[in-house]
């Protein structure tokens, strides 16, 4: 990210907030701060960067929201001539941080899933549509869509540019965290390198997640959220190699990790698990620490992933949590003792046919010995993956274990 | 996740759509706007196309680096691809949700669901 880029993006949710206070109407202001943002990034470069880049920006968007009104109907035209012709730079800027306010309209729960992740990138994180459609590798004119249709359903639904009552702030935030972890996983598993040229979403995520703990500094699993994160992303740089393909955590070189990243997440995810009610990101982040925190794979404290795992079991199950805490009892206990809980693991009908389920049985076989059923698994689990990194390494470990056999 | 929607037809199939009265062509053209509708409302529509006859189609093939084209359809094959959908839906059973609204699929014409390969992959 370029420094106008940055700047421009951390800007853009307070601009759209003071354009929305003063002319309400969100999705017209939303599109007016697009214009105004492209005006910036054309214009900035060449002229330099206005002494007060937020008040530029505000009066560019209100202008541009004056000539969208114009493209309107001659009957709201009467209606508000007097708010489009007010002079925009004549009113003071207020200093209302509207950040959160415009996270938890853009994450509305009347919204579906992929209009909240692409509202969210666009109003907040300042992305363009064109952007957004990149690193999500769909048409810009689905991802244009799904921006259109969501604000239509926030005009229509009477969803408001307020702060929600007390009482639904709870639900309301935990799915802002889960957009945001979307968006940072959507990166981060997409980050090989047939994939270099998409918008870096792990960065933006982070940074999205990063002004959500300035907001809510108290909220134990947005802090959690955004440790795991830096924990995760701080393998980035081992966890392809050279020619794009998967390298496994295990393999990893950790010289290649950034050791800073580790240091600020293992410090957010201490601070935290003393002092806030315990959560699922709080436990991830948890788990992620233990491993970054490991010299070497073989210095990995297994028993301790695995007392996280039971917790984790505890408070948030699902089939990915009951086979990472099989490996961790294989890992603890060996592997036979693994084999047998994920024969029981299998009942699920979410694990019987997943490609997870075949990769973790070919890697316990692995580890008991077992190379020829293990090289079995291995490729079964290649055919199921819908993930081409993830198919290259499943097919090169069956191939090493047929060199062995 | 990206599936992709494979709807067949066959000469039967064809056939049947030619002998339908405007008000059953209406119908069926109905059931495919409500369904593209739906879809671009939830925005996991990517893009549906219907293909041309398969008498209009070429087979091309390089050999020698010399392009050669010769007109479809084999005859052998009674099942032509009459249409698709590229969606992006959350899981499978949605995708299968959508592909049971396609008319064909109560015709006789199963429809086929085929998951696209992504780039994404957990770490392991």
């Amino acid at each position: 990210m370029t420094g106008f880029d940055g700047l421009l993006r951390d800007l853009a949710p307070q601009v759209l907030g003071a354009v929305v206070r003063r002319y309400g109407g969100f999705d017209r202001c939303e599109d007016a701060v697009q214009e105004a943002l492209l005006a910036a990034a054309l214009q900035w470069p060449a002229d330099g960067v206005p002494d007060n880049p937020k008040a530029w920006l505000i009066t560019v968007a209100a202008r541009k929201r004056a000539e969208l009104w114009r493209g309107d109907s001659a009957r709201r035209r009467r209606e508000e001539t007097a708010a489009a012709l007010a002079l925009p730079d004549a009113e003071p800027i207020p200093d209302v941080d509207d950040t959160l306010t415009l996270l938890l309209l853009c994450c509305h729960p009347s919204l579906t899933m992929p209009s909240q992740v692409a509202l969210t990138l666009r109003a907040v994180g300042g992305l363009s549509t064109a952007e957004i459609a990149r690193a999500f590798l769909v048409p810009e004119a689905t991802v244009a869509q799904r921006i259109s249709r969501a604000k239509q359903r926030i005009k229509a639904g009477g969803a408001e540019f307020r702060m929600p009552p007390p009482e639904e702030l709870s639900p309301r935030l935990a799915a802002v965290r889960h957009v945001l972890y979307l968006v940072f996983n959507e990166g981060y598993t997409a980050s090989s390198g047939a994939a270099l040229h998409r918008v870096e979403l792990t960065a933006e995520a982070i940074r999205l997640a990063r002004q959500l703990r300035e907001r809510l500094p108290a909220d134990g699993e947005v802090a959690g959220l955004l440790a795991l994160m830096l924990l995760t992303d701080a393998r980035r740089p081992a966890r392809t190699n050279p020619h794009g393909a998967l390298v496994p955590l295990a393999e990893q070189d950790r010289g290649r990790w950034d050791h800073g990243a580790i240091a600020e997440g293992v410090a957010l995810i201490t601070a935290t698990l003393a002092t806030a009610s315990i959560g699922p990101y709080q436990l991830q982040a948890a788990i992620a620490a233990v491993h970054d925190e490991a010299a070497t794979a073989d210095d990995t404290d297994w028993a301790q992933i695995l007392v996280l795992y039971d917790l984790l079991d505890n408070v948030a199950p699902g089939p990915m949590v009951t086979l990472n805490r099989v490996v961790a009892a294989a890992m603890v206990h060996g592997p036979a003792v693994g084999l047998r809980q994920l024969a029981v693991a299998e009942a699920d009908p979410a694990l019987a046919e997943h490609h997870r389920m075949a990769a973790v049985r070919a890697h316990l076989l692995d580890l008991a010995g077992d190379h020829n059923a293990a090289r079995e698994h291995y490729l079964l689990a290649a055919r199921r993956t819908l993930s081409i990194p993830e198919q290259f390494y499943l097919e090169a470990r069956a191939a090493q274990l047929g060199e062995q056999v | 996740m990206k599936y992709v929607i494979l709807i067949y037809g066959n000469p039967a199939s064809r056939a049947a759509w030619q002998g339908f009265s405007d008000q059953e062509r209406a119908a069926g053209l109905g059931i495919y706007a409500a369904l593209n509708e739906d879809l671009n409302q939830s925005g996991e529509m990517i893009v549906s196309e219907r293909l041309a006859d398969p008498d209009m189609a070429k087979w091309v093939s390089v050999r020698d680096g010399a392009t050669m084209t010769t007109d479809g359809p084999f005859a052998e094959v009674k099942e032509q691809l009459a249409g698709f959908y590229l969606v992006d839906c959350d899981s499978f059973e949605r995708a299968v949700q959508v592909a049971a609204r396609i008319p064909e699929a109560g015709f006789g014409i199963p429809v086929e669901v085929r998951p696209v390969y992504g780039l994404g992959g957990m770490e392991m």
